[in-house]
């Protein structure tokens, strides 16, 4: 047994397979407790997330495993960090939300546990095939949990769609892969970057490249590949969703990074071009299609596909500059994000129903003072305006985006940004000026929580921005 | 010399039943015809040494993907002879497309060249005195136990799911609880009644 962990150097992957173990023996225990088992699985799942949190930030960095295809950095670490409080967060806002809805089975946070170690994999990945296999890991369990409310027509719609566009945004990731392995005789990261070091990439190469990029942009809901993303954030269940907006395109976003930096660095020029387009155009869909929206849900989908068009500038201005961006701007939507969709949680009328309309907003400012104000303040981060901790993370991807002489794109996303600050002050006004709506009933506690610990990280960011900074410096530096 | 007749034994017959599975006019007869086209290409596998392949060809083809075809043919009542009527008229067409994408291929495989180093990649020859069952589980083992372990834990995950969005516990199924009748006795399970001559019960 050790001399297989130490051959095989399994030790590197041992937050991955402690979340896998527990969530096997989560599902055991699930099977075998039967009704009551929702409340102790959940709980214990959170455990485990947290637990495993603790061991990824003990490990030490820099170790590979399994001949390679497993790579334990310095960015994986921040990264898995990232990916393991967004779960975390997610599982703890759906407590009293899928008790209510009737949606309280144990499988729901087996299936985020197994979800989450997909993504640990994605973030770790250092060889194609392992790229494959925890995006699969994670996307069929998302596929399943956005079908959750399987009586619900929406819900198993937003599932569907979410199943046929993943398969085949797979299938284009995988073509693309096997045409990498096929024009350069490896699947592993360090070996296509040796194989390619020397020489012209060839067209077939550049093909791959493509069908890749296509692949990951799916993923990561970039524009022209974004379509799915309104129709299953507005069908599944909230927490559902919320778990969608943070963990999966922080593992996403992670992964296209590397597979971009690592395996091409001689070829940056070539991927440089297309990020640059899906970015532009995924910020400009981002901010104008949103406009119209009148559910919440659709409108923070849009609000998404934006967010990556502006982590994507960083990705596409490259070097370490970028890739902190990229970090710093994952990590501040991430918190963010979360706290924005507690707030559409916390969206109920007298009769317990969830409410999804932005007119339902109308008015809060009178009927719940601090939801009010929070709310408002993540809109105004999102929005980019500074002291808030939006306007940090865009103010990082464009400064890199200027650094490296991207002056074009830079300038695009600061235009779309003040788009896009149209319809999150469209909320803010909605809250404060319009005629009041019905009050809603007080949130959940753990809802509460959320929002409270989101809004202080918001307005406090720019008290204490240093650890957060130094974190994705870190990260950056161990990709180059 | 015996292993060239067998070859074109299999072959033969692999190609005959291929073209029975397009034309029976029963499709439970296509099925079947299916199932032994698999088990001539297993045959042609075994010629070839990869033993492996051929069990497995039997093993998932011929066991469960055919059956479960011959499953759905069975069950689903669909109307073969309706969706084949206007085959002919098609059949020009089909058959020049089919005849220009042959043709296409036989120049642009007629014109191919492999560089040795390739080929010789591509022989890749098993270590001798060791089956090609022994070699594909000695690297799937070892060197390829993460990708091997993954690949088991999405398989969990897609039962998980498909138990998960389909299963719907039904009220008032009886269920068989051995337990239960393990514990019937003749005096719970048995009523004994005298019945006198000439009156009923």
């Amino acid at each position: 047994m050790t001399e297989f962990l130490t051959s095989t150097g399994a030790v590197a992957a041992f937050p991955e397979i402690t979340l896998a173990l527990s969530a096997l023996a989560l599902l055991m225990a699930g099977v075998f407790l039967k009704r009551t088992a929702y409340d102790l699985v959940n709980g214990l799942a959170i455990l485990a997330l947290a637990g495993v949190a603790v061991m990824v930030f003990l490990a030490d960095t820099r170790a590979t495993a399994f001949n390679g295809a497993f790579l334990a950095d310095e960015f994986a670490r921040v990264m898995k960090l990232l990916a393991l409080l967004g779960a975390a967060v997610a599982l703890i806002l759906s407590t009293s939300y899928m008790k209510a809805h009737k949606l309280n089975h144990f499988e729901y946070p087996v299936l985020v546990l197994l979800a989450t170690t997909g993504m640990m994999l994605m973030i770790s990945a250092n060889d194609l095939v392992s790229v494959y296999l925890g995006l699969e890991l994670q996307s069929l369990a998302l596929y399943v949990i956005a079908a959750f409310d399987r009586d619900n027509a929406k819900s198993s719609e937003a599932g569907l769609k979410y199943f046929v566009l993943g398969a085949l945004s797979s299938g284009m990731l995988l073509y693309g892969a096997s045409m990498i392995y096929g024009f350069t005789g490896t699947t592993s990261f360090p070996g296509i970057a040796a194989a390619l070091a020397n020489g012209e990439a060839s067209l077939g190469l550049i093909f791959g490249l493509v069908f890749l990029i296509a692949g990951f942009a799916f993923k990561v809901s970039a524009v022209p590949f974004h379509m799915w993303t309104p129709d299953v954030y507005e069908g599944a269940p909230t927490p559902v969703t919320a778990f969608f907006a943070a963990a999966p395109k922080i593992a996403a976003m992670a992964l296209f990074t590397r597979a971009m930096v690592a395996p091409f660095p001689s070829m940056t020029a070539e991927w440089q071009q297309i990020i640059v387009f899906i970015s532009i155009a995924s910020m400009a869909l981002g901010s104008f299609a949103a406009i119209g929206q009148t559910n919440i849900k659709r409108l923070l989908a849009y609000s998404s596909i934006g967010n990556v068009g502006f982590a994507l500038v960083g990705l596409a201005a490259g070097g370490e500059e970028g890739v902190k961006g990229v970090v710093l701007y994952m990590a501040i939507y991430l918190l963010t994000t979360l706290g924005s969709f507690a707030c559409v949680l916390a969206m109920r009328n007298a009769s317990g129903q969830q409410l999804e309309d932005v007119k339902d907003l109308a008015g809060l400012a009178r009927s719940n003072k601090l939801l009010a104000f929070v709310f408002a303040m993540l809109m105004f981060s999102l929005a980019g305006i500074p002291p808030l901790a939006g306007f940090f993370a865009k103010y990082f991807v464009f400064m890199a985006a200027v650094k490296s002489g991207l002056w074009a794109l830079a300038v695009i996303g600061v235009v779309t940004s003040v788009v896009g600050a149209f319809y999150y002050l469209r909320i803010v006004k909605v809250i404060y000026f319009d005629e009041p709506a019905a009050p809603f009933i007080p949130a959940a506690p753990e809802v509460k929580w959320v929002i409270a610990l989101s809004g202080v990280f918001t307005l406090g960011f720019v008290l204490f921005p240093g650890p957060l900074l130094a974190l994705a410096q870190a990260a950056a530096r161990s990709l180059f | 010399m015996i292993a060239g007749l067998f070859f074109y034994l299999f072959a033969a017959v692999a190609v005959a039943s291929a073209v029975m599975v397009i034309t029976a006019r029963n499709p439970v007869h296509s099925v079947l015809f299916l199932i032994l086209t698999f088990f001539n290409a297993a045959g042609i596998f075994i010629l070839l040494g990869a033993e492996f392949l051929a069990m497995i060809l039997v093993v998932v083809y011929v066991g469960a993907v055919a059956v479960l075809f011959l499953f759905v043919v069975m069950m689903l009542d669909v109307d073969f002879v309706e969706l084949r009527q206007g085959m002919l008229n098609y059949l020009p067409v089909g058959a020049t497309v089919g005849f220009i994408v042959l043709f296409e291929l036989v120049l642009v495989i007629g014109t191919w060249t492999l560089s040795p180093e390739a080929l010789q990649a591509a022989a890749a020859p098993v270590a001798t005195g060791l089956t090609n069952t022994e070699a594909l589980g000695q690297i799937l083992y070892t060197k390829y136990i993460f990708f091997f372990q993954i690949a088991g834990l999405i398989l969990l995950v897609a039962m998980i799911g498909a138990i998960v969005l389909t299963l719907r516990h039904k009220q008032g199924v009886k269920r068989q609880n051995i337990a239960d009748q393990n514990a019937r006795s003749p005096a719970t399970a048995i009523e004994i009644i005298k019945v006198k001559p000439g009156q009923g019960i």
